[in-house]
Parts: structure tokens; C-alpha cells; sequence
């Protein structure tokens, strides 16, 4: 009776979260590596090498996930926001305190694997073409959520400020990404595609899903053990965070 | 319509007695435009090609830094607290108060901005578009950094964090704004960006003051 909202009220609760997702961050290292190991291994190794660009294709199966789980840990960052605004639900807070960094790093990880595959392949390192500024916008973005929560020294007005500006943030998302689109369009004519190569092979295409996955799986996993800590940090005045410590004491 | 008169009109007050302080935005815009030209130097091929992106991102720059104080009197001297708990209107107050600030700082500047296009060099035929981009853009930048504002008031530490947090989201204003410049300069149709600045315009006349509302909520309730 009333189960789901049982359910709500105890993933509300850090401790019931801290004690309940041990094991899951396990599971979810053990499968995520190993989906990346696969993936890089099939795309490194035993996908056949890109007409155009030989073997230099191949930072794909690292660029393309990492973008894509950039954006997606925004996006889950603004939902969270969502979250803590109407219910005050404290564990939205921890989510994006612990998944902004991580966030970060992933938008880092693709801006420098793009920059390392331009260099063969566009022969510059940085070009301002669509995706590349609005991944760099979405840094920028990442780095406000960060900022803004280190400069303000009271929590709960930190958290709430935080996720007010995580949402408008993906309010502007579409807007920002129309206009950068613009702007490349204007300046830069098409000089730079894939030539003569719009979709990609299924036997490259599928390495790219398994890592996808694999990161999708991994990402998971780090943000919910960067979580756990966070959950550690914020209750270390309760008896139950106490008694844990005093056990890793021993 | 009550609060928005009302807030309108003491802040106009507030900033027109306080001379100095209003004068900061002109100042630094003029400012800023001259370090430009000694940066890049008066060379009669470069100076009027940049000169339109670097009177927008002057304006821009002076645009956020004004907005740094717009919430920070009223939350030490608690007014903010006052206008929070008033039962008329909170969208329609911190419209007229944003609405006072750009007449002091966008308004102006976009009013300059003829002079200062003439001053760094700039082409004829971009004065009236940059003019219209300025008074449809600056308002945007306003609403924007009123976010960014509300989010960091009472902090006692705006400056480069307001620039953090709000620059990204500045980022299509000014695209378009001097997008639209340079589409004069190229003799292309101006009509795509004007569009888009107004509709970001409308966008954040409705959105904004509902962002900034919550957020001054934050700052208060904490």
C-alpha cells in the first residue's frame, strides 16, 4: 500500500541510498569496463579501417561516446535540478553535486579527443564548426554549475541555486546550439565534412553502440560511488556515517 | 500594474542621484572600446572589418558588469526582503526593476554606440543596424545577468563568478548581434537575426523574470 511513494521517501534518505547502492556500484564498474573493453577492442582492433581517413577514425569509438555522455549528464543534471526545486528532494542535490565534475571531464575528454582526430584529418587542431563550440559551451556551462555551487558557502541555498541555474541552462541548450549552428553556417562554408561519406559502415557502427553502452554503464557507476561519497560527507556528523568510519578505523 | 511602477521608478531614482555609479557603464564602454584600438591598432583594413564585434562585445562586457549590482543594495539594506513578501506581483517588480537598470546601462549604450562606431572606425552603413541590434540585444543581456545576479546576491562576490555562471548563456545574444552587423558589411538580408533577437527578447521577458524571481526566493529563504 502506497509503495511507490515508499519507495520515493527512501531513496529520499542518504543513509537507505549509502546502504543500498553498494553493490550496484560494483555491478555497474564490472559490466561498464567491460563493455568498454569490448567495444575498443572490436572498434580498435577488428573494424575495418575508414576509406577516407585509414586508421585515424578510430578516436571515434573514444570522441563520440564521451560527447554524448557529456550532454547527457547535463541534461540529467537539469532534471535532478527539476527534481530538488519542487521537492526539495536532497538526493537530487548530491546527484548533481557529484555528476557536474564527472560532467566536466567527459566534455574535456571529447573536446581533446576531437582536437587529437582534427589534426590528421582537418589538418588544424581547433575548428569552430557547430559541434565542436557548442561542446565547448556546454564546458563552460558545466563550469558555472561548479562555480557558482564553491562560492556559495551555505549548502542548501547552494543546492537551490544550482539547480535553478542547471535549468535554465537547459532551457538555453537549443537555443545556444541553434545559434552557434548559425554562426558556423555564416562563417565557414561547408569545408570541412566527411567527404562523400554521410552514414557510417554497420561493422563500424556497432563497436561505437557496445561503447556507448560500455561508457553509458561506467559513467553510472562513477557518479554513483562520487555519490556515495558526497552522501559520506554530509552526514559524517550522524551515528550511522560515524559507525562506518569507525569500522574502516579498525 | 502597481509594483512594476513602483520599482521602476525608485530604482530610476536610486540610479540618477547616485551619479558616479551610473555613469560606470558609459565609461567603461568608452574605456574598453579605446584599449580595443590600441590592442589591434588603427590599421584602416582591420579596424573596420573587427569594429563591429568589438563594439558588441564591449557592450556585452559592460552589460554584465552593471548587472553585478543589481540585486546587492536592496539585499543589504533589505528591501529585497520587502519586495519578496509583497502580495502584488513579483514578475511584474523585478520587470520594472530590470527595466530601470537597462535604461541606465543598455539604453545608453546603445545610444552611444553611433559615436562609438564612428570613434573605432567603423563603417557607415552598419550604424543603424548596430543601433537596432544594441536596443533589441541589451535587453536581453539585462534579463540574463538579472539571473546570474539573483543567483549570486548577497554572495559579496560577483564579479568573475557572474561572468562564469552567465557569459554561456549570453553567448546566442551575441551571435546574432553582430552576426547581423556583419551580414550588413557582406550586403546579405539582416531579417534572420533581427528575428531570432527579438524572439530571444520575447523569450526572456517571460522567462527570466520567473528564474530570477525563485532564485532571489533562494537567496533569501537561506
Amino acid at each position: 500500500m502506497g509503495s511507490i511513494k515508499d519507495v520515493f521517501h527512501r531513496m529520499g534518505s542518504p543513509r537507505f541510498f549509502y546502504h543500498g547502492s553498494s553493490v550496484w556500484v560494483r555491478g555497474l564498474y564490472i559490466v561498464g569496463v567491460l563493455g568498454l573493453i569490448v567495444g575498443s577492442f572490436w572498434g580498435l582492433a577488428l573494424a575495418p579501417p575508414d576509406k577516407y581517413q585509414g586508421d585515424s577514425f578510430r578516436i571515434m569509438y573514444m570522441h563520440v561516446p564521451s560527447a554524448h555522455l557529456a550532454e547527457m549528464v547535463y541534461f540529467a543534471c537539469a532534471v535532478a535540478g527539476f527534481v530538488y526545486v519542487v521537492w526539495r528532494m536532497k538526493m537530487a542535490d548530491v546527484f548533481i553535486t557529484a555528476a557536474a565534475p564527472v560532467g566536466a571531464v567527459l566534455t574535456l575528454l571529447s573536446l581533446a579527443s576531437g582536437i587529437l582526430w582534427g589534426m590528421p584529418t582537418w589538418g588544424t587542431g581547433w575548428v569552430w564548426d557547430m559541434r565542436t563550440t557548442s561542446v565547448l559551451v556546454l564546458l563552460f556551462l558545466f563550469f558555472g554549475l561548479i562555480a557558482l555551487r564553491q562560492a556559495i558557502p551555505r549548502r542548501d541555498r547552494a543546492a537551490y541555486s544550482v539547480a535553478i541555474l542547471a535549468l535554465v541552462g537547459v532551457v538555453n541548450i537549443p537555443i545556444i546550439k541553434y545559434s552557434v549552428d548559425w554562426f558556423t553556417t555564416l562563417h565557414q562554408p561547408a569545408s570541412i565534412t566527411f567527404a562523400n561519406e554521410p552514414t557510417i559502415e554497420t561493422s563500424m557502427l556497432w563497436p561505437l553502440l557496445v561503447n556507448t553502452i560500455g561508457l553509458y554503464i561506467f559513467i553510472a557507476g562513477v557518479i554513483l560511488a562520487a555519490m556515495r561519497v558526497e552522501v559520506l560527507k554530509r552526514e559524517q556528523a550522524t551515528e550511522w556515517v560515524r559507525a562506518i568510519t569507525r569500522g574502516m578505523q579498525r | 500594474m502597481g509594483n512594476f511602477g513602483v520599482q521602476f521608478r525608485r530604482d530610476l531614482l536610486v540610479a540618477i542621484r547616485g551619479r558616479t555609479e551610473t555613469a560606470n557603464p558609459i565609461a567603461f564602454f568608452v574605456l574598453a572600446l579605446s584599449l580595443f584600438v590600441f590592442a589591434v591598432g588603427t590599421d584602416s583594413e582591420t579596424l573596420p572589418r573587427v569594429a563591429p564585434g568589438v563594439v558588441w562585445v564591449v557592450a556585452l562586457f559592460a552589460a554584465m558588469l552593471s548587472t553585478e549590482n543589481l540585486f546587492h543594495r536592496d539585499h543589504d539594506d533589505g528591501s529585497l526582503e520587502l519586495m519578496l513578501l509583497d502580495s502584488r506581483p513579483l514578475f511584474l517588480g523585478i520587470l520594472g526593476k530590470l527595466l530601470a537598470h537597462w535604461c541606465v546601462s543598455g539604453l545608453p549604450i546603445a545610444i552611444l554606440s553611433p559615436l562609438a562606431a564612428v570613434f573605432i572606425n567603423a563603417p557607415f552603413e552598419i550604424i543603424a543596424i548596430l543601433v537596432g541590434t544594441l536596443l533589441l540585444g541589451t535587453p536581453v543581456l539585462t534579463l540574463i545577468g538579472g539571473i546570474g545576479a539573483a543567483l549570486t546576491a548577497g554572495l559579496g562576490r560577483g564579479g568573475l563568478l557572474l561572468a562564469v555562471v552567465v557569459m554561456p548563456l549570453y553567448i546566442p545574444v551575441l551571435i546574432f548581434g553582430s552576426g547581423a552587423c556583419y551580414r550588413v558589411l557582406d550586403g546579405a538580408t539582416v531579417t534572420g537575426p533581427v528575428l531570432w533577437l527579438t524572439a530571444l527578447l520575447a523569450g526572456s521577458i517571460t522567462l527570466a523574470p520567473f528564474a530570477i524571481g525563485a532564485a532571489l526566493r533562494g537567496s533569501q529563504e537561506y
